[in-house]
């Protein structure tokens, strides 16, 4: 299945609100030891990074290993102090990447 | 006094002490919480992926008409009731049509394209698309009239032993139901869920691929989809589930 996600992106909050994001991408996740009914290897394809950069911070950076199962979920939570633009993004490696943008209003507390 | 204990003792430990499942009980209920949940939520649910996918296919237009479902169909909400009620009896071509066999249909004779492959993520996306307008209506087949010799032959594929193990469908799924084979519970056989995203899999599946599967594990020879004995099961699968709520997508293990 072509590289795809699911977002939730929270639109709107107070200063100083803790807020989810929560993401699921479909992915196969292919952990490189399985063998096919050959016998042959089946090759790894993961991925391997995944970013969120929140009013031009980088709020989460993941290391993805091959343990993590197919189509992977998931959601972090972090504390809104400005508007800003909420960038997602997912890299594989076969050179795939996805990007998912969105904006995230904060209004004083 | 002493006879009746240790009988009961013995029964016990060949059952694993399970609770024997009596009539229609979904696989949901198998499920532990946190699989439960996550069937549950309309956002964090893998087959919700699926729908995603369908949803961007009935839109598009595919084949020499370069008509999309929608152009014929409408919104995909038109579709609601549909996949409770398959497989069904094609008046027209004589056979029983399960939600595959439907949409593969349409896309060959209407749209004019290529059937898309059986289990791949083409034609999963769009039954589960269909398949999820009837979340929460019950099953019910028609099982009389011109499907009514389809249904037999159903019942008999059901109670017949195959494969290598000697095993038929009502050993496991009626005579063990609730019992423990190895680290799992052994289900009531309801297919209620299809298309669900299995773990096993890391994927979603057909009813069609769960006989399958089934069939591996006892060491018989595949059903093929398609076949007249394959639908027939199908069709008395969906009947032993009927009144069960279409849960598609589900999450199985």
């Amino acid at each position: 299945m072509t590289l795809s996600a699911r977002v939730r992106l929270p639109q709107q909050a107070r200063a100083g609100e803790v807020v989810e994001i929560r993401t699921l991408v479909s992915h196969p996740m292919e952990t490189g030891f399985r063998v096919d009914s050959f016998g042959r290897r089946i090759p790894r394809r993961i991925l391997t990074r995944f970013s969120c950069r929140y009013a031009d911070r980088l709020i989460i950076d993941m290391d993805l290993r091959p343990s993590i199962s197919a189509n992977p979920y998931l959601a972090f939570r972090f504390i809104a102090d400005r508007s800003g633009e909420i960038e997602l993004r997912w890299q594989g490696d076969q050179g795939e990447e996805l990007i998912e943008r969105g904006h995230l209003e904060v209004t004083p507390a | 006094m002493r006879h009746p204990l240790l009988l009961l003792w013995l029964l016990l430990a060949l059952e694993g002490q399970a609770e024997p499942l009596t009539g229609q009980v979904s696989g949901y209920h198998l499920l532990g919480e946190e699989l439960q949940a996550l069937q549950d939520d309309a956002f964090a649910n893998p087959g919700m992926l699926w729908v995603d996918r369908g949803q961007r296919a009935w839109n598009s237009p595919a084949g020499a008409r370069g008509t999309s479902c929608r152009d014929c169909h409408g919104g995909p909400e038109r579709m609601q009731g549909l996949a409770a009620q398959l497989p069904r009896w094609n008046a027209e071509d004589k056979r029983l049509e399960n939600l595959e066999g439907l949409v593969r249909n349409c896309r060959s004779v209407r749209q004019r394209a290529d059937p898309p492959a059986y289990e791949s993520d083409e034609l999963l996306a769009l039954t589960t698309l269909i398949a999820y307008q009837s979340r929460g209506l019950p099953l019910t087949v028609a099982v009389d009239g011109p499907a009514a010799d389809a249904f037999a032959a159903g019942r008999d594929a059901f109670a017949r032993r195959r494969g290598q193990l000697d095993l038929s469908c009502a050993d496991c799924h009626d005579r063990h139901a609730g019992a423990r084979l190895r680290g799992e519970t052994i289900s009531a056989g309801m297919i209620n869920g299809f298309p669900l995203y299995r773990l096993t899999w890391e994927g979603m599946g057909s009813r069609q691929r769960m006989i399958r599967w089934c069939n591996e594990a006892v060491r018989a020879e595949p059903l093929q989809p398609d076949t007249a004995k394959a639908l027939a099961l199908e069709l008395f699968l969906a009947w032993r589930s009927r009144g069960l709520e279409l849960e598609s997508p589900a999450i199985r293990r």
